[in-house]
This record gives structure tokens, sequence and C-alpha cells, in this order.
């Protein structure tokens, strides 16, 4: 589905003559492999590089090096950027500024309209899109009146309606509050499970990724960890050293298996902890 | 104060003049307001609020929503009132000084006042039932031969849509800045002009930065969401006339065509 | 905890749109007393008043009834100063944009004092301490506030209200959008300056973990009302109501209930990681294993 190899983005700043005064790395030399259907979590601090890499994904930015295919199609073309745009879609942080129009209904249909989606079929593709995200009820409301919830979910709707084949979620509960959080992230996981949409969501709330198949660690423009969440959160100190932070209850089981107890790694729900206390509970009272 | 601004603020109601296609309501507030201004008599002023009467009563907006619209230029037709009652020239009917309340005073206020009452409300029945975006696909369609001599008209009504889309937001940013501000011992009321408008600059640059921001952010959505310009794009809600819309014209022409004949024959009292 | 009080809400409305069809009532009844020094947390879903209720507290939004005392004063009192008021009750809202606009970090954090009315020498001395306080780098103070990451603008909001030197400090959501790391250091600097420096702090936060890691008492509020006023444990032992209303209890609060419940005898006050570990060692390693009856 998506295919990095060794993706280079540099930002560079330049004075008024036009001399280079600064190069600032985004991108270093990433290499990406998704797969159809899959659901990916991209984890990192604030500029660590994970948005730069959502954006290529989506060719609003050109890479400096390295290639990026899409779907097959090699986002470096001219030719291929609306194509590619269309079957990676792009959700963003700030719910306010990706809602375009003042009715939901209409904001859904935006984006099958820029790509000359017949009239009959643009109305089928928005109540089907706002029905996959359930606010179909919503449909004739203005978005001021949502919450910060429902407004993602408005804008992950404007998404869907394109038919994409993957959907990159950039920071997209960074915003909300716990509520919305939750609405979100079950939505991006139902769209995964109904539709086999691939879904790259990048956050830096941890709770965020416990369900995904596989999770990614950005640092400094690199891919440093990679696995499936219970590799990576069996990992307690090197996610801290990349400024990031572990469930509580992982934490929680680090710290009763550094004292000693025969608890498991990378425990990530708080069902896995009970089950794995109370056994040490049971192995203590038979001694 | 600024949130009771409802201009430029959709209602969502189902209603037949929802449903009118945004030309014909277009066409229709302009043929009102040249109304408003050149009815004459008591027989067409009846006219007009039966008029404006049934097409509030048919748009199922509430009122009192309306009203609100009312309430910020209370001030601006209060001193319209006032101006026409005391400087009207005519027989005076008392005098205090300067002061003369003439008998054409009176009803040139009261005229003044009906006038912008009634312009405010239908112009705001056009905008509570017709989403800006509709609005401005109307303008859009009834302006495309301007395309023709090089008017980027589909990209001015894409930019008027995007500008009523984000007013409230905007509105209730400065909202925030304003207490932002007031938290750190700012101080927007008194002083003198200079004082005033260079109070103003904690208020301003955070919401230029903003409202950059913003445009920016939603380039960019624009983009990620195939944007391109007008070309190639279809429509979700096609501009097509129907029954609905011929008779709508055909009632506001019937409409127009009473007026001015009252104008004509039916003058009393004016 | 009479002996200091430094401020008193006696029921304190509050009436959006008064009168009309759009009434909402957005606060009701809210009476709750804060002695000095104290660190709050308020917590509540999104639209249950606590923006509301902070903007009572230094005089931004006036309640509709009811009475605020400071300092044994009433706020609402002719003779009382407003502005005085915000000086010494320091709100940082929520997105440090809404406030940043001048062309060096060093100015921005000086407006305030300058309203105060401070000569501009005093003033740059408040705006040096408060950016020391809150750790930002000195080679940063005279570049552009815009310039900055996330956290670091924060911080300078932060410091723009300290250099006021209130007494109050109340913070609207000092870490939404912050990176884990940010939000740590944020809350950290605010823990530090409740310690070091007496201030009273009132933190609102929707993350439940971190009120339960820094604060000394809770203020829930629900639908404009206060819901529950204790400290963390005693607040957090009500799980199942404040679930109820959309919130919730940090994840060890969860924990340590369901372990009790299948019979293992934990401290279910245990609210932060540290207290769930102390007692989890305790209960395994067999201090009082004589209890346990496991299901």
């Amino acid at each position: 589905m998506i295919k990095a190899k060794q993706l280079v983005h540099e930002y560079i700043r330049r004075d008024e003559e036009g001399n280079v005064e600064s190069v600032t790395t985004a991108l270093d030399h990433v290499d990406l492999n998704v797969k159809p259907g899959e659901f990916i979590a991209i984890l990192g601090h604030n500029g660590s590089g994970k948005s730069t890499l959502a954006k290529h994904i989506n060719a609003l930015l050109v890479a400096s090096e390295g290639t990026l295919l899409v779907n097959g199609m090699d986002v470096s073309r001219e030719e291929n950027i609306l194509p590619v745009r269309q079957s990676a879609g792009m959700v963003f942080q700030n719910p306010d500024n990706q809602i375009i129009a003042s009715v939901v209904e209409e904001d859904v249909g935006f984006g099958p309209e820029n790509t000359g989606v017949p009239t009959e079929e643009i109305w089928r593709r928005v109540e089907e899109s706002l029905a996959a995200v359930g606010m179909l009820k919503y449909r004739h409301h203005s978005p001021n009146k949502l919450s910060g919830g429902q407004k993602q979910r408005v804008a992950i709707a404007g998404v869907v309606a394109m038919q994409p084949r993957c959907i990159v979620l950039d920071e997209p509960t960074a915003m909300l509050d716990p509520n919305g959080r939750r609405e979100v992230i079950r939505t991006a996981h139902e769209l995964n499970r109904a539709s086999g949409v691939t879904i790259l969501l990048i956050t830096h709330y941890m709770e965020e990724v416990v369900d995904a198949d596989r999770v990614l660690v950005m640092d400094q423009g690199k891919v440093v960890m990679q696995g499936t969440p219970r590799e990576i959160f069996s990992q307690v100190g090197k996610l801290k050293e990349y400024r990031l932070d572990v469930p509580q209850v992982t934490i929680l089981a680090d710290l009763l298996r550094q004292s000693g107890l025969d608890i498991p790694r990378g425990v990530l729900r708080r069902e896995e902890l009970v089950e794995a206390v109370l056994r040490v509970a049971q192995v203590e009272d038979m001694q | 104060m600024l949130r009771d601004i409802t201009l430029g603020q959709y209602y969502p109601a189902d209603s037949v003049i929802h449903k009118l296609d945004p030309r014909v309501k277009l066409f229709s507030t302009m043929i009102y307001i040249i109304s408003l201004f050149c009815f004459r008599g008591v027989a067409a002023l009846l006219i007009v609020t039966a008029f404006l009467a049934g097409v509030i009563r048919v748009s199922n907006v509430p009122f009192r929503y309306m009203v609100k619209g009312l309430r910020a230029i209370l001030v601006l037709m209060l001193i319209t009132a006032v101006f026409n009652l005391f400087l009207t020239p005519g027989e005076p009917l008392f005098t205090f000084g300067v002061f003369r309340l003439t008998a054409e005073g009176i009803r040139n206020a009261g005229l003044m006042l009906v006038r912008l009452t009634y312009l405010i409300l239908g112009t705001s029945i056009m905008t509570l039932t017709t989403t800006p975006n509709q609005l401005t696909d109307g303008l859009e369609k009834a302006l495309m031969p301007f395309s023709k001599i090089g008017i980027p008209v589909h990209a001015i009504a894409m930019m008027m849509s995007i500008a009523l889309r984000f007013i409230p937001i905007l509105i209730e940013e400065t909202d925030k800045i304003m207490k932002a501000q007031m938290a750190r011992g700012a101080d927007f009321e008194s002083g003198n002009l200079l004082r005033k408008v260079k109070s103003m600059i904690p208020l301003l640059v955070p919401l230029f930065v903003s409202a950059f921001r913003r445009a920016d952010d939603l380039a960019m959505a624009m983009e990620a969401r195939c944007y391109n310009g007008g070309a190639g794009r279809t429509k979700m809600k096609p501009l097509r006339y129907g029954k609905r819309d011929a008779l709508a014209y055909v009632t506001v022409i019937v409409y127009l065509a009473l007026i001015l004949l009252c104008r004509r024959y039916l003058r009393w009292p004016m | 905890m009479t002996d200091k009080m430094l401020m008193i809400l006696d029921k304190v409305n509050y009436v959006y749109s008064e009168d009309t069809a759009y009434q909402i009532q957005a606060l009701k009844d809210v009476s709750f007393k804060i002695a000095e020094g104290q660190f709050i947390g308020i917590i509540g879903h999104t639209g249950s008043g606590k923006s509301t209720l902070i903007q009572h507290l230094n005089g931004l939004m006036k309640a509709t009834t009811g009475s605020i005392y400071f300092h044994g004063q009433d706020i609402y009192d002719d003779d009382f100063d407003l502005r005085e008021l915000r000086n010494r009750v320091g709100l940082v809202f929520q997105y440090p944009e809404h406030q940043l606009f001048e062309t060096t970090i060093f100015d921005d954090v000086c407006f305030g004092p300058k309203n105060q009315g401070l000569k501009e020498e005093e003033a740059g001395l408040r705006a040096f301490e408060a950016l020391r306080s809150v750790g930002l780098p000195e080679e940063l103070y005279y570049q552009s506030p815009f310039d900055l990451s996330g956290g670091q603008k924060r911080r300078v909001a932060i410091a723009g209200v300290l250099a006021m030197k209130p007494e109050v400090l109340i913070l609207d959501e000092p870490t939404a959008g912050l990176d884990p790391a940010g939000r740590d250091e944020i809350l950290d600097l605010v823990a530090r300056m409740h310690r070091e420096r007496g201030i009273t702090v009132i933190l609102v936060s929707h993350s439940m973990e971190d009120i339960a890691k820094y604060v000394q008492r809770i203020i829930v509020m629900n639908h404009g009302e206060v819901m529950f006023d204790d400290t963390p444990s005693n607040v957090f032992a009500h799980y199942r109501e404040l679930e109820a209303v959309g919130l919730a209890a940090p994840q060890v609060t969860y924990l340590m209930h369901e372990l009790k419940s299948r019979g293992l005898s934990v401290n279910t006050e245990a609210i932060t990681v540290e207290e769930a570990r102390e007692s989890l060692i305790g209960a395994l390693t067999g201090i009082d294993s004589g209890r346990r009856d496991i299901r």
C-alpha cells in the first residue's frame, strides 16, 4: 500500500538573499512498508518528523531524496498527485481548520465534488460516509455547533467519501477531550475493520495505539522502534528516552517486575495486569 | 454583542423557502429591497407587511431568531429615526429651541423605522434559509457570464463561502484573545482614541497570526481533498430550477407589480 | 481550614443569554472556599462549566446571582477594583497563541507588569524573574515568541502571568496538545511554583492521571454544579458516578478496585502508580496475607 525507500526531507531556511541559513532534516532516510488493511500507529514527540511523513504520503510535500510509492504510484510525479491524494486521505489536527463548508453534508461532499464524481453518486457517498462515522443525523447541522470529537468525525467522513484505500490521521485527537478522543479512535478502528481501509494513526497518546497492528516510533526524523504494541511497550526505558510515555498499567507492571515479582513484560491492558497479579498472589499463597 | 449578529448565520429547517434555488432568493431579495424603497401608501405597506409575514411564516425560522439581528443595529435605527424626526422641514407641530417637530418628520421617522426593520428582517430571511455555500453557489452561477471576461468568479465565490464559515470562529477567537489579554491587565475601554488604538495591538496581532495559521491549514486541507480550482468539479447540490422556483418568480413579480400599482393609483395618504 | 480563606464563592449562578430561548445555566449554586496555598484541580467534561467558573474567579465574568469574596471583600462591591483582582488572580488560558503578540519574548512578558503601572526597569526585572522561574533558556529571551515550540510558548504564557506576581495562579488545560515529556515538564513546573513559592494553584485538566499526581483537592464540575469537592482519593472512590457523567478515575484506581473485588486486599485509595506499587508489593509479599481469599 505504502512503500517508502530512504525517504529524506529537509526544511531549508533561507535569508533574504536566498542563502541557506539552516537546514533541518525532518525525515532522515525513512523506510516504510505498509500492507493493505493494516492499522499502523506512529508515535513520536513533537518535532520528531511524524507529521512530515504524513504529508509526504498525501503528496503535500516533495521529498529531498528517496522514493515513496502510494498504492503503486510514485508521489513525486506530477500526474500522480491527484490520484495519490484521492487514494490516501488525510485528517489533520485542528478540526476547525479542515472543515470547509458551513453544513456538515456539504463539507463531506467537498472531496467528491473536486474529483468530479457525478451528483447522485456524491449523495450516496455522503450518506454512506456519514453513516460510517455515526454522524448521519447531524447532516444538516453547522459544524460550529458540534463538539470537537464530532467535528473530527465529520472530517473523517469527508475523507471516506473520496473512497480512499488508506487514511492518514495526523494527531487527530491532540485538541480533543477524553470523550472526543475515544470517539475518533473508535471510528478509525471501525473503518479499518468494516471496510479494510489501511489506517496510519499519528499520535502521542499511548492509550490510543494499544489496539494497533503495528507501532512505529519516530525520533529525529528516523524510525527508531518498530513492532507490535506489546513489543514496543515492553521497553519502557527506551520509550522514555524518546520523550514518550507508557500507559499507567504498563508502568506499574514494569515497576512490580523490577521489584522482583513475576509479572510478564509488555502488559498493555488492565485485565492482563489483574490476572498477572492474581497469579502471583496464588503462587505466594501456596508457598 | 458580537454573537447576536445573525447575518450569515444559517438556521437549519425544512421549509419551502429553504428549498428554493438561491438565485430565486437573491433575485427576490433584490426585488423586495426595491419595493421597500418605492412603495407609497398604506395599501402598499399592508401588502409589503403581508408578504414579509407570509415569507417568515413559511420559512419556519422562529421570529425571535430574526429579531436578534435587529438588536445589533438598534442604535443605528434610533439615530436615523431621531434625525428624521427633528430635521425634516415642514409645518412645525411643536418647537423647543432649535428642535422642530413636524408632521412630516414623524411620518418620515416612522417610515424609516419600518423600512430599516423590514430591510433587516427580509435580508436575514435570505441568509437564515440559505447556507453560505448555496448563496455563493447562486452568486457564482448568476455571475458566471463574467468569467468570460477574465473575472475569477469561482475563486471569488469560494473565498466568500470560506469567509462566511470562518466569521463566527474568528469572532469567538477575538473574544478569547480579549479575555486572555484582560487577564494580563489589558484595558480595551478607557483612554483617548490614540490609547484605544494602541490597546488593540495585543488583540490584533494574535488574531492575525491565528487567522494566517488557519488559512495555511485550510489551504493544505483543501489540497489534501483534491481541490484544484474550479476546473472539472461537479456539484453535490447543482442548481436546477424546479416548479417551485418558477412559482416563486411569478409570486415575486406579481408582488412587485402590486406595489407599483399602488404607487400609481393608491398613494393615500402619502 | 478557616484560618486563611483566600476566596469564598457563595451560591454563584451564571446564566447565558438570560430570558431567551437559548438560556443556558452555566453555573448553578456553586459554593466553595479556597484556602491560601492550596493546590486544587478542577475536572469536568467539555461544557460542564469549568471554564466559566475560572473566569468568575478573576472577575472576567460576572455572576448573575451570588457573591464571591476575595480576602473577605465582596468583589461585586462598587468600590472593589476588578482590575486589581485580575492582578492578584492570574489566569493562563489554554492556548498561548491567544496572548503572545510582542516582537520579543521579553517584551511580551513585560506586558502584564506594565499594565499594572510598573516602571520600565521594574517590569523588566519582573519579566526576567518570571522567565527564569519557568526555565526558559536565556538565549531565547530576545527572540520572537512565534518561533517557539508548543511547550516553550506555554512557558512564556505562564511567565507572562507570573510576572504580575499573582497570589493565585489558574491554569486552563496547560498541557493540551503537548507531547508526554512536554506535558510532564509543564506540570512539574507548576508543582514547583506551588511548593517553592506557596502560591495557590488551580489546575483545570482533562487528565485524571495528571490531576491525581499533583493536586491536594479536586472539584468535579457537572452541568454547572459542583458534583464532588474532596481529596483526590475520596473523589476517585466515586469512580462509578464519575463514569456516569463522562469522566473517569485514573487507571490504577480501577485496577485496585478490581483486585480488591477479586479478593486481594489492596489499598483502593491508591491513585498514583507509586501508591499502587507500594500497596501491591505489600499485599503480594505477604505483609497482610492472612486476609486473602482469592477467587
